[in-house]
């Protein structure tokens, strides 16, 4: 039998796209792109491409799902069918469905759902294009889109993975060291009042490889924030100039 | 006093604005002591109080405001308004025609569902729902306008001190102007042209709310649009 060699991810420190270890993909994150939505975004990692749009807080409708005591979040994770090669079903699948509750439960702590009872607050994110690490990439992009959607928040949410990729401890896998790599470890974390709201491990990893990943997660989330920040900031800054209203 | 930014200074949510000795205000929370930022916004520092100008804001209706709204359920003896709040409002018959509810009355020939409304809100329900009435002077079904909506927290940049932006647009043009405050006007203009103008005003007013000397700028615009148009 003929055994084909896999093909090494890493070579002499260097990963398959050009990277360092602890380097991130190139991020552009752009708010309120939608003019018909309450709040939008729309963030480029890599070769990820993911556009949010917010709505409400508004009534919910069926209304028996609705909360008396507090605001329902409700998200939706999709990827388009041209989003991967080969094409994808665009139906639902079970993997769209456990990612939007993964992204509600990130994204939920950040939010003062209590202030408005019996509403909801809808989160459509549209894969565009995927290429790994989209868990993370749709959390920052819809938590940017909130923001732009007026609605209260404690924080930001930040989400970024780390991984093992050929024995090595990398940041922000990609398609291809995600599925190929030997762990995969999605993060997301409100960095100012530093919680994190999401922590899944995907692999097998060593108690101290363990640290060293979500440590390194760390760092890329506070990175990233510093691009959220910047979207926003430069949506609003132009509004932003000094004058006293009334 | 702990102040920790200088007043002005754009915010995002999460940042945090004081750590102790002041109150907070609008759009701020508390946390363990400190107060942060809810909303993306301009800081301000005012006796003793943090709070943040919203630069976006979800409408949350308070009482006393007039809005705009539009008729989306008929029950027995009430109407449901959608006001682009987090809830619908609530009108109760006797709050729309003065009187009170008879099994004979049709609600629909009141008010119809689709029919937009300019009402009050006079109370809030226990629930948060907020009840609307429409029995002041200048209020009740609309019957000729059209409707702009553009972000309720730029509503008071739209109205201006002591309403002198709203009172120049309408010696300028000469249109009748009311105003939501969940962020919907309706105008009511002579012809087709000058409407189109005071829609395009009112998105520059939207755009560049929180800009130095915007009357002016605006009373400029419209003059320079209305030359464009005799030509």
């Amino acid at each position: 039998m003929n055994v084909v060699e896999k093909q090494k991810l890493i070579a002499e420190g260097i990963r398959s796209d050009g990277r360092k270890f602890d380097e991130l993909r190139p991020i552009k994150i752009e708010s309120g792109v939608l003019p018909n939505a309450n709040g939008s975004s729309y963030l480029e990692q890599g070769r990820n491409k993911v556009l949010v749009g917010v709505f409400g807080p508004r009534e919910l409708h069926p209304k028996h799902l609705a909360n008396p005591h507090r605001a329902v979040l409700r998200c939706r994770y999709h990827m388009a069918p041209f989003s991967t090669d080969p094409r994808r079903s665009p139906a639902p699948s079970r993997r769209d469905t456990e990612l939007s509750m993964v992204m509600r439960s990130a994204l939920e702590s950040a939010l003062f759902l209590e202030r408005y009872p019996h509403a909801s607050i809808d989160v459509f994110v549209e894969i565009l294009e995927a290429d790994g690490s989209t868990r993370c990439a749709s959390t920052v992009a819809a938590s940017v889109a909130l923001v732009d959607a007026g609605i209260p928040m404690t924080d930001l949410v930040v989400a970024c993975s780390a991984g093992k990729v050929d024995g090595e401890i990398v940041l922000d896998l990609n398609d291809v060291e995600d599925k190929e790599g030997q762990a995969d470890l999605p993060l997301a974390y409100m960095p100012k009042l530093g919680k994190v709201t999401l922590l899944q491990m995907d692999g097998v990893l060593t108690m101290e490889e363990f640290d060293k990943a979500f440590g390194l997660a760390l760092q890329g989330c506070n990175k990233i924030y510093e691009f959220q920040k910047e979207a926003l900031k430069t949506k609003y800054a132009k509004s932003g100039v000094k004058e006293t209203v009334q | 006093m702990s102040q920790l930014l200088e007043n002005r200074v754009l915010v995002v949510p999460g940042d945090m604005l004081a750590d102790g000795g002041l109150r907070p205000g609008e759009n701020t929370y508390r946390l363990h002591g400190k107060i942060h930022a809810a909303r993306v916004g301009l800081v301000e520092y005012n006796r003793g109080t943090v709070s943040v100008i919203a630069l976006k804001a979800n409408y949350e209706p308070k009482v006393g405001e007039t809005v705009i709204g539009t008729i989306t359920e008929i029950d027995l003896g009430s109407w449901r308004v959608d006001i682009d709040a987090p809830s619908q409002a609530v009108l109760n018959l006797p709050e729309a025609i003065g009187e009170p509810f008879r099994p004979e009355m049709v609600l629909p020939n009141i008010f119809g569902i689709g029919d937009s409304i300019v009402a009050r809100i006079v109370s809030m329900n226990r629930d948060g729902t907020p009840v609307l009435s429409t029995l002041e002077p200048g209020l009740g079904k609309v019957e000729v306008g059209r409707v702009v909506r553009i972000t309720s927290s730029k509503i008071p940049r739209l109205i201006g001190k002591r309403g002198s932006m709203v009172n120049m647009i309408l010696k300028e043009t000469g249109c009748q102007i009311v105003i939501g405050q969940n962020g919907i006007v309706l105008l009511n203009c002579k012809d087709r042209e000058v409407e189109q103008l005071v829609v395009q005003v009112l998105h520059k007013i939207e755009s560049e709310a929180h800009t130095t000397g915007l009357t002016n700028r605006v009373y400029e615009y419209i003059k320079e649009m209305k030359e464009k148009s005799k030509k």
